[in-house]
């Protein structure tokens, strides 16, 4: 008991320092997040054009956002690279996964797969709308020494949004295998012994121990990634600039013309407060769902 | 399971701060547009350095900072700025240049953030914006004071700059368009230049010019467009290359052809409605689209897209395109085999070129705008006009300088008269179409034309939703 009251005191004493070590970290959440999240917000009832001082126009944005077409039409291309994205990504990362797991303890191959990853986005997006160029790109010039016709990539309505999503898959499979293979880690190697004992193969070890045990990384993967498939721009801002007509006019490239192309900043404040509930929502559901609290080694 | 728990607060970490950074998402994009102008204000650092240099260093002289995005014509400006100095010593010009698209950034975001050039050039499609958001500066009661003869300008310039009594820009240039040839292609196809000059032009199958363009198109196999054998996926030299599709005004694209077709944007000056709709527009559109989507006789929007219209017709690609007088230098530069430029093809309502010009303004945060005025009105003077038109870069709305800019066309051997024609011919010309929402405009119309040229669309009916869309932003 006195040991008990003793740290008891300490922790006091020790609460100013503690304070004092976290302000760094409170006064950039305060400055870079809080501040700037609530200013968004007071901005989506304003008619504010960057040039002139914002006038209050209460509800109006959200009035015009409930029958803007356009805005759907945004979320709809998001979703449609979210579904391209993300599956993919994730199956080949969890693979990628396992094959480090089982097979190498190579240091030198993990810091390859997650290579792509250091490159700045810009970087990964140039690179690729180079390669990808219809007429000068690499990957053209392959295609044709094979025999088959030149393709439009990033230049096509049908080609564009898919070509973005392997683009990003690329760029992101190998870091997300990295965060996998860290949680197969942590997976005791004793379950899989016992299972090899009682004859299961492979595929039933994947299945009954390797996914059910994986599950709080995979929903934290998923999630993360989810939320930040949903911020898909950069890449679109250097290839395809939410064309050719619509196609990868993506939220947030939505957000970006409204607020610097077309000087409605009060509009795309709407716009993105909008994303925010609709993002919340589905980390909510997503972690509601996949019980992402609970673990099965429990 | 202490992984767990780590796992959890790490995800809720993450998860809370990515949904603030997406509730702040307004906010964040601005990182990119001031990214974008660094390298720009960068490369512009070192050639301004020469004009303050050479300068006489003036004990209290003012530094006004002048914007302007065309590389080409730079030199030209720095001399003008040079020789402006010599005559007003306390004042020093120092010229910023950043290509288009960065050019509008920074200025745009140096407004917001108090820092745009004191003069800037701008353009007919952009000033409307920023004089209804109070960004330029009224110069009419400067041009009073100082009784600036607007009448020393080509017909039609001034009047651009104008609105209500105000004055935001003394014209400093005019640019027309014309069709630009590759000498060699039309040689052995046997096509002749005063062919080419005396050739129609009609929506329906492209008149003369269209048999022409098939002409000079040859696959694979050596057989031309003319020809029942012809083989569209195997083109190796396309007969024509249109400067992609254009957005809101197909200034170099498709204005020319439309119009010539009896198509009129709007009803001039700061109209409240556009004719999008016109079906004189929509079959003018359908055929420039379809000489990539049906005749393969050009190439597709997203070969355009990659290279540009210039590039292709420079390498090789393709025997001829439609661009402005601005051009002129670049194709004579860098084509490797003899260029030249010929009449627009007379159209059922004769020939048409959109005349635009160029004009310089004053950004209203200027904390020298006495001294800003007097660069501007010196850019816009015959003296500077002169200086501009030696370099046989552009043609300064002054007519000295049309004679200057003549001149040095001449001594390089380069025959212009099918700009300068177009400019002087009854008729000839339209002008540009000022309106407000331009910036609205824009998206509304990019999107529009790339899906008719992509094929997603028949022109008729993008042609029309568009028009609703934009004559909604009047209302």
């Amino acid at each position: 008991m006195t040991t008990r009251t003793g740290l008891r005191s300490a922790q006091r004493s020790d609460f100013a320092w503690a304070w004092l070590f976290i302000l760094p970290s409170i006064i950039g959440f305060l400055v870079f997040f809080a501040v700037p999240s609530v200013r968004g917000l007071l901005m989506s009832f304003t008619n504010w054009d960057l040039l002139r001082p914002a006038k209050f126009i209460g509800l109006a944005n959200y009035a015009k956002l409930l029958g803007d077409k356009e805005f759907l039409h945004a979320l709809r291309v998001t979703a449609y690279y979210v579904v391209l994205n993300i599956p993919l990504q994730t199956v080949i990362a969890l693979g990628m996964a396992v094959l480090l797991d089982r097979f190498t303890k190579s240091t030198m191959i993990r810091g390859i797969l997650i290579l792509p990853w250091l490159l700045p986005n810009i970087i990964v997006a140039l690179l690729w709308l180079w390669m990808l160029d219809p007429t000068l790109g690499f990957i053209n010039q392959v295609i044709m020494s094979l025999g088959f016709e030149r393709q439009p990539f990033l230049g096509s309505v049908d080609q564009a949004m898919p070509t973005i999503a392997a683009i990003n898959i690329w760029r992101h499979a190998g870091y997300t295998a990295i965060l996998l293979f860290a949680g197969l880690q942590n997976i005791p190697k004793d379950v899989y012994e016992a299972a090899a004992i009682d004859g299961a193969d492979e595929r039933q070890m994947f299945m009954g121990i390797t996914l059910p045990l994986l599950r709080p990384v995979l929903i934290f993967v998923l999630v993360t990634s989810l939320i930040g498939s949903f911020q898909i721009f950069d890449t679109i801002v250097i290839t395809t600039k939410g064309g050719p007509v619509d196609a990868t006019r993506v939220v947030y490239w939505y957000i970006y013309e409204y607020a610097f192309v077309r000087f409605k900043m009060g509009y795309a404040a709407t716009i993105s407060v909008a994303l925010f509930l609709i993002l919340i929502t589905i980390t909510v559901i997503q972690m509601r769902y996949f019980n992402a609290d609970t673990s099965d080694l429990d | 399971m202490r992984f767990r728990f780590n796992a959890l607060a790490i995800a809720l970490v993450m998860v809370s701060s990515m949904l603030l950074a997406a509730c702040g998402g307004a906010a964040a994009p601005a990182a990119e547009p001031t990214a974008a102008a660094e390298p720009a204000a960068e490369a512009t650092a070192a050639p301004a350095e020469e004009p303050a240099a050479e300068a006489p260093a003036a004990t209290d002289a003012v530094t006004i900072r002048y914007g302007l995005w065309d590389g080409n014509q730079q030199p030209a400006y720095e001399a003008c700025a040079a020789e402006f100095t010599k005559t007003n010593p306390n004042i020093i010009v120092k010229v910023e240049q950043a290509g288009w698209g960065d050019y509008w950034t920074s200025v745009q975001t140096g407004m917001v953030g108090g820092t745009a050039p004191d003069v800037f050039t701008n353009h007919l499609a952009k000033y409307p914006e920023f004089a209804s958001k109070e960004q330029l500066v009224d110069i009419q009661p400067f041009v009073e004071r100082d009784g600036v003869d607007l009448a020393q300008y080509l017909p039609g310039l001034g009047d651009l700059w104008g609105r209500e009594g105000k004055r935001y820009g003394l014209p400093k240039d005019w640019d027309t368009v014309a069709v630009v040839f590759n000498k060699d292609m039309l040689d052995k196809a046997g096509v002749t230049v005063e062919e080419l000059n005396n050739a129609d032009w009609n929506a329906k199958d492209g008149g003369s010019f269209g048999q022409i363009i098939k002409k000079l198109t040859i696959d694979e196999a050596g057989v031309n467009a003319l020809d029942a054998g012809f083989d569209k996926t195997k083109v190796v030299q396309y007969g024509f290359v249109g400067g992609g599709s254009g957005g809101a005004y197909g200034q170099t694209q498709w204005s020319h052809w439309a119009v010539s077709n009896g198509f009129k944007f709007n009803d001039g000056l700061y109209a409240t409605k556009y004719f999008y709709d016109d079906p004189k527009l929509a079959e003018t559109i359908q055929w420039y689209a379809d000489l990539n989507l049906v005749e393969g006789v050009s190439p597709t929007l997203a070969d355009v897209r990659s290279l540009g219209a210039t590039a292709l017709f420079t390498a090789g690609k393709a025997a001829m395109t439609t661009d402005g007088s601005w051009m002129i230098g670049s194709y004579v530069n860098d084509a490797k085999f003899v260029t030249g430029f010929a009449r627009l093809p007379k159209g059922p309502e004769g020939r048409k070129s959109m005349f635009n010009g160029l004009a310089d303004s004053i950004w209203v945060g200027s904390k020298h705008q006495e001294e800003s005025w007097q660069w501007m009105k010196f850019a816009a003077s015959p003296a500077c006009a002169n200086i501009v038109g030696s370099y046989g870069v552009v043609f300064p709305a002054i007519q000295s300088g049309v004679d200057a800019a003549l001149k040095a066309y001449g001594d390089r051997k380069v025959d212009v008269s099918a700009f300068t024609a177009q400019a002087t011919e009854a008729n000839g010309t339209f002008l540009f179409p000022v309106t407000d929402f331009a910036s609205e405009i824009g998206p509304i119309m990019d999107a529009t034309m790339d899906s008719i040229m992509l094929g997603e669309e028949p022109a008729a009916d993008a042609l029309k939703a568009a028009n609703d869309e934009v004559n909604a932003l009047f209302q």
